[in-house]
């Protein structure tokens, strides 16, 4: 059996359900983050064939899967992944380069840019914190005004807040798709429906089965490999126009509502990938 | 199934027989609640305070 180390923060139904799974295919050794202490050193704390990195707080899966990588074991996802994915400018810029279909987004470093980066994308536009995720802080502006007093807001904020990151309004069709990629295949995705314009479930949309059809597959497959991330949650909208435009990807993602209305067991799928990585 | 005592409302909390630090409980006093260990090692509750930077669906 091969032995599995869990590095988690807190347990969610997505989590307890993976380490039930896992528990049925493997030994698991469990790491809960917040308690523990860990070396940054080639001298392994835990033995384990690789791990799985399920923390919810980015800077607990960032830390750990550093310090874990350290001991020589293999992390899913890894560092380089968790860093990318984690920063929309520079996930959204990795899968440019790699001719993936993207909104169009520029990025700020002033309150008059934020309003200049608007009026070169037209409004409305969406201005988002290059890091969160659950569509927190994400702001639909329609006018200079409002892009000066969310900008204004922001700066405020200080840190990475004053990176404005500043995206065309894509027309959707009231939902967005959130797919699940897992190693090479893309076994299941659903439409998240909302009149409004956040669809995130998290925020109230409503979560529906969504049909995998080619060109959503190479898509979300060709999003995860230009930032790594193995197992990952993709968000795409549907332009009337340029079809599918890839979002962000997510890398330590939320599947529970996907298993709800599709009936999909991706945590089994999930740890049949982990486990066949292990034994590789 | 053991039980420990809500830090907030001091009444008894039923939890999983396999339960783990970082599990959350959700219980009748409205709250949330974290399983942790103490000093001792032994399982206590506590307010779960929330996430604060996340990877959502």
């Amino acid at each position: 059996m091969p032995r599995i180390v869990f590095l988690y923060d807190i347990v969610r139904l997505d989590e307890r359900m993976l380490i039930d799974r896992l528990r049925e295919r493997s030994e698991v050794e469990l790491l809960h983050i917040p308690s523990a202490i860990l070396p940054l050193s080639n001298e392994p704390m835990v033995a384990g064939d690789i791990a799985l990195q399920r923390c919810t707080s980015y800077y607990n899966a960032i830390s750990s899967t550093i310090a874990v990588e350290s001991w020589g074991l293999r992390v899913i996802n890894n560092s380089f992944a968790l860093a990318i994915s984690e920063d929309k400018a520079w996930s959204l810029a990795l899968m440019s380069k790699q001719g993936i279909p993207v909104p169009k987004t520029l990025l700020a470093y002033s309150i008059e840019g934020a309003v200049e980066a608007a009026r070169k994308l037209g409004f409305p536009v969406v201005l988002k914190p290059v890091m969160g995720s659950w569509g927190r802080l994400a702001s639909l502006a329609v006018d200079e005004e409002t892009v000066r007093s969310i900008a204004e807001h922001r700066e405020y904020l200080g840190g990475v807040y004053r990176i404005h990151y500043i995206q065309e309004y894509v027309r959707k069709p009231g939902r967005d798709i959130r797919a699940m990629c897992i190693g090479d295949s893309v076994p299941v995705a659903i439409y998240r429906e909302s009149s409004h314009w956040i669809t995130n479930t998290a925020r109230g949309g409503r979560a529906v089965p969504a049909r995998v059809n080619a060109e959503l597959e190479d898509v979300v497959l060709r999003a995860c490999k230009a930032v790594g991330v193995e197992i990952g949650g993709v968000d795409v909208v549907e332009d009337p126009e340029r079809g599918y435009l890839v979002l962000e990807v997510n890398a330590v993602p939320e599947y529970k509502n996907i298993a709800r209305v599709t009936g999909v067991d991706v945590a089994n799928l999930i740890v049949d990938y982990v486990v066949s990585e292990a034994k590789r | 199934m053991p039980t420990l005592k809500c830090p907030i409302c001091g009444g008894v909390v039923a939890v999983p027989d396999d339960a783990m630090p970082g599990e959350l409980v959700e219980h009748e006093c409205g709250v949330t609640l974290e399983v942790s260990r103490n000093p001792n090692g032994e399982l206590v509750l506590k307010p779960f305070e929330g996430v604060q930077e996340d990877w959502g669906e």
